[in-house]
C-alpha cells in the first residue's frame, strides 16, 4: 500500500524578508567572522582537513580561520539538487527547491501517553509507534528520531532508534541522534543494506544525518567525525545552527543569522573539502532566548522571521534547507501552540524551505503529544492550501456559472460547483458545528486528534522490512555494543 | 565619605560595570575599609537592587548576569584582603558545578554559576566535559555542600546518575547535595537517579540551591 505524500509545491505565494543586498551583507559578514574570529572544530581529523586546504588552524585551541575564497570555492562543490530516498521509491523526496516537506520533530525526552494521557519518559516503543503514525499520515514526508529511546543502551541508542523507524515506516529516515563515528559506521552500513549496497546507497540515500553545531561559532567533535563518514558514503548531511539571540548569538537578528551562518557554512565547506560533491543541506532553528530567564522559547516573532529568512541564505548557497518550524513552547495544544506553529510554519513554507522540522511536540521540542502531531499535520495542510494561492483564469472566473445563477439564487447546484467544490478545504479538527452541539458535547480538537491517532495506531500496517533485515540489524547493533568504548 | 563609596560600589553593580567594581574594590582596600562592609553595604546592595528590578520585570537577564559578573570580580579583588584580616565572607554554601563528561554545552551551566555566585554562593566552575572523578575530587577539595551537573543530551545525562552512584558508594551522598539540569532533565529523571532537585532555568536553580542549604 503506497501512502501518498503531501508537499507544498508550485507556490503562488512569495515571501521576501531579506533583499539581495541584505544577503550579500550577511554573507560578507560571515566570511569576515570566519576569517578574523574563527570557528571551533574539536576534531583532529577536521583540523587536519582544514590545514591541508590552507586554512589557518590553531591546533591547541582547535579554532579554524579561513579566507573567503577558500570557503566559497568549497561551497561551489555542493550539489544543488538531490533526493532523499525512501524504502518505497514512490516516497522519494526531491530536494529541488520546489517542494516543502514536513517531518516529525525530534529529539524529545517525554511522551504524553496515548492511552492514559500521563506524561512519562520516552522509550523505544514510542519511536516505533510514532514512526508507524508518520507512515500513515500523508503530511509526514520523512522521519526524524522523534524521542530518545531512553530504555535502550546509550552506546547504541541511535542505532536502535533508526532500526525502529525503518521497521515501522517505508519513508525516508533522517537521524539527529547519531553523533559519533562508532554509531555512524553501523548506521551507514544498515542504510546500505536497505538500499542494496554502498553504490545503491549513494544513488538512493535512504538515510540522512543532521548534526547540531555548538553556538556560538563551534561544532561538536563526534558530530564532525560522524558527518565526515556520512559525506564519504554519499549520505546527505546537514549542520543545524540553533543560535539564540541574547545567549548564544547577538541580540540582533542579523548578527544572529551571521553567527549561525558561519557555523553552518564552515561545517558544510569542511565536508566539501574532504569529499567534493557530497550531498549536504543547510539546517537552522535560530531563535531568541527569553529575556527574563534565558530559556529556549520555541516560538515568537523572532523565530517566525528566522523561519522566513533563512531559505534566502540557503538559496544563495544553492543548497536545500531544513528549517525549524512548529515546535511550540506551549505546554499543551492551546492558543500559544496554534499561533506559534501556524506562523512559524507559514513563514518557513512561504519561503519554500525544503524540509520543515517538525510536527508533534510541546514545550520546546521536549514533550511528544500525539494530539499535537495530528493538529500540526492539519496546520501543514492549511498552509499547503494557502500556498496554492488564487488561480485566476477563465474556468475560475466562473462567468458561465455566474450568468446561469443570475441575480439572487445560489451556486450550490451548479455543475461548476460540482467540478470545483473538492478544492475547498475540509478541516478535521476545526470546530464548525452549531454552538448548541458544541455546548452539549463539550468536545473538540484535542479529542478528535487523539481519536484519530489511536485509530491509526491500531489500524495502520506499514510495509515490513525486507526479510531477515531486522535480525541482521540486531546482530550488527549487538556487535556495536560489544565493541563500544565504556 | 564611606557612604559615598558604598553608593558607587552599588552603582557599579547596577551598571554591570566590572572595571568600575574592581577599581572600587581596590580603592576600598587602599583606604583601609572593612572588606566585609564593602561587600554587604556596597556591592551586595547593588545586587539586591538589580534583583528587585528583575523581580518587577524592569530588568532582564543580561543585566542580572552583568551584575553577577561585576560582583564576582569585586569579591575576587577583596579576597586577599579578607584573608589577611582573617575575615570570612558569609556564604550561603560551596558549589561545584560543571557540564558532564562528553558534553560541551555550557551556557546554561555558566548562567547558573554566575547567578549562584551573585546570590552569595562560593562557586567552583569546572567547565564542560568534566569527568565524574574530577567533579567529586573538587567537591572534596573545597568541602562542597552542593554538586551541580548539567547535560544537554540524553546520552550524556546518564553521567549524572553515575556520579550520584559514585557519591553513594563512597559514603559522601549525605554530605553533598546534588542538583541537576539541562534540557533533557525532568522530574522523573531526578526521582530515578535520586538527585535532590532540578530547575529548568537559572533563577529556579538559585532558589533550589538556597532551599537545599536549608534557607527559604
Amino acid at each position: 500500500m503506497t501512502s501518498r505524500i503531501q508537499s507544498i509545491t508550485n507556490p503562488r505565494i512569495k515571501l521576501q524578508i531579506l533583499s539581495e543586498e541584505d544577503i550579500r551583507k550577511i554573507h560578507n559578514a560571515t566570511l569576515r567572522i570566519i576569517d578574523e574570529v574563527g570557528v571551533r572544530f574539536p576534531s583532529k581529523r577536521a583540523l587536519e582537513i582544514w590545514a591541508d586546504a590552507g586554512a589557518d588552524v590553531d591546533f591547541e585551541r582547535m579554532v579554524v580561520r579561513a579566507r573567503g575564497e577558500l570557503i566559497e570555492a568549497a561551497l561551489r562543490r555542493c550539489p544543488p539538487v538531490y533526493s532523499l530516498a525512501a524504502r518505497d521509491p514512490q516516497q522519494d523526496l526531491p530536494l529541488d527547491g520546489n517542494h516543502v516537506y514536513l517531518g516529525t520533530d525530534g529529539c524529545g525526552v517525554e511522551v504524553i501517553d496515548i492511552a492514559n494521557g500521563e506524561r512519562r519518559i520516552s522509550r523505544l516503543q514510542d519511536v516505533r509507534d510514532i514512526a508507524r503514525l508518520g507512515d500513515a499520515l500523508e503530511q509526514i514526508a520523512f522521519h526524524w528520531v522523534p524521542v530518545s529511546a531512553q530504555d535502550a543502551p546509550v552506546a547504541t541508542r541511535g542505532l536502535h532508534e533508526i532500526k525502529a523507524i525503518w521497521e515501522n515506516s517505508s519513508k525516508h529516515v533522517q537521524t539527529e541522534s547519531i553523533y559519533n563515528v562508532h554509531e555512524a559506521q553501523v548506521a551507514i552500513e544498515m542504510a546500505s543494506m536497505i538500499a542494496g549496497g554502498r553504490r545503491a546507497l549513494r544513488n538512493r540515500p535512504v538515510l540522512s544525518l543532521m548534526q547540531c553545531t555548538a553556538s556560538p561559532l563551534g561544532h561538536d567533535g563526534g558530530s564532525l567525525d560522524a558527518a565526515l563518514l556520512a559525506a564519504e558514503a554519499g549520505v546527505p548531511t546537514g549542520f543545524m545552527t540553533m543560535a539564540a539571540c541574547l545567549t548564544t548569538g547577538p541580540a540582533t537578528l542579523a548578527g544572529n543569522l551571521a553567527v549561525g551562518n558561519a557555523e553552518v557554512i564552515t561545517g558544510t565547506a569542511l565536508l566539501q573539502l574532504a569529499f567534493p560533491g557530497a550531498p549536504v543541506f543547510y539546517a537552522a532553528a535560530q531563535t531568541a532566548s527569553d529575556l527574563r530567564t534565558g530559556a529556549y522559547t520555541g516560538g515568537g516573532p523572532e523565530d517566525f522571521l528566522f523561519g522566513g529568512a533563512t531559505n534566502a541564505l540557503a538559496d544563495f548557497y544553492d543548497i536545500p534547507l531544513s528549517m525549524g518550524s512548529f515546535a511550540t513552547g506551549a505546554k499543551e495544544p492551546n492558543w500559544q501552540a496554534g499561533i506559534e506553529n501556524s506562523l512559524s510554519t507559514f513563514m518557513a513554507s512561504a519561503s519554500m524551505a525544503d524540509m520543515l522540522l517538525g510536527a508533534g511536540f510541546l514545550h520546546g521540542s521536549r514533550i511528544w503529544s500525539f494530539e499535537e502531531m495530528m493538529m500540526d499535520c492539519e496546520i501543514f495542510s492549511i498552509v499547503q492550501k494557502m500556498m496554492q494561492g488564487i488561480v485566476v483564469d477563465e474556468e475560475t472566473l466562473a462567468l458561465e456559472a455566474i450568468a446561469a445563477v443570475g441575480p439572487s439564487g445560489n451556486f450550490l447546484t451548479q455543475k461548476h460547483t460540482r467540478r470545483h467544490m473538492r478544492e475547498l478545504f475540509v478541516p478535521e479538527f476545526m470546530d464548525r458545528r452549531p454552538y448548541a452541539e458544541w455546548e452539549s458535547r463539550q468536545d473538540g480538537a484535542y479529542d478528535w486528534a487523539l481519536a484519530k491517532a489511536r485509530r491509526l495506531l491500531a489500524e495502520h500496517e506499514p510495509a515490513p522490512l525486507e526479510r531477515g533485515l531486522s535480525e541482521e540489524f540486531d546482530r550488527m547493533i549487538a556487535a556495536a555494543k560489544a565493541s563500544a568504548l565504556p | 565619605m564611606n557612604q559615598d563609596i558604598l553608593k558607587r560600589m552599588a552603582q557599579s553593580i547596577i551598571d554591570g560595570d566590572s572595571d568600575a567594581a574592581v577599581a572600587l574594590a581596590k580603592e576600598s582596600i587602599d583606604t583601609n575599609m572593612d572588606p566585609l562592609e564593602a561587600i554587604s553595604g556596597g556591592f551586595v546592595a547593588g545586587v539586591n537592587t538589580v534583583g528587585d528590578a528583575f523581580g518587577r520585570g524592569e530588568a532582564f537577564l543580561p543585566e542580572l548576569v552583568m551584575a553577577g559578573e561585576a560582583m564576582k570580580l569585586a569579591v575576587a579583588t577583596l579576597d586577599p584582603e579578607l584573608k589577611k584580616r582573617g575575615a570570612q565572607r558569609q556564604i550561603l554554601g560551596r558549589v561545584v558545578i560543571a557540564t558532564v563528561e562528553g558534553d560541551i554545552h555550557e551556557i546554561g551551566k555558566s548562567l547558573v554559576a554566575t547567578m549562584l555566585s551573585a546570590s552569595g554562593f562560593e562557586v567552583h566552575d569546572l567547565g564542560v566535559d568534566a569527568p565524574g572523578d574530577k567533579l567529586i575530587g573538587k567537591a572534596l577539595e573545597v568541602n562542597a555542600d552542593l554538586l551541580a551537573m548539567s547535560a544537554l543530551l540524553t546520552t550524556t545525562m546518564v553521567r549524572q546518575r553515575e556520579v550520584i552512584e559514585e557519591l553513594e558508594k563512597e559514603g559522601l551522598r549525605q554530605r553533598i547535595k546534588v542538583m541537576v539540569g539541562g534540557a533533557p532533565v525532568t522530574r522523573d529523571w531526578v526521582t530515578t537517579i535520586r538527585a535532590d532537585g532540578y530547575s529548568e532555568d537559572a533563577i529556579g536553580a538559585v532558589a533550589l540551591a538556597k532551599k537545599l542549604m536549608g534557607g527559604a
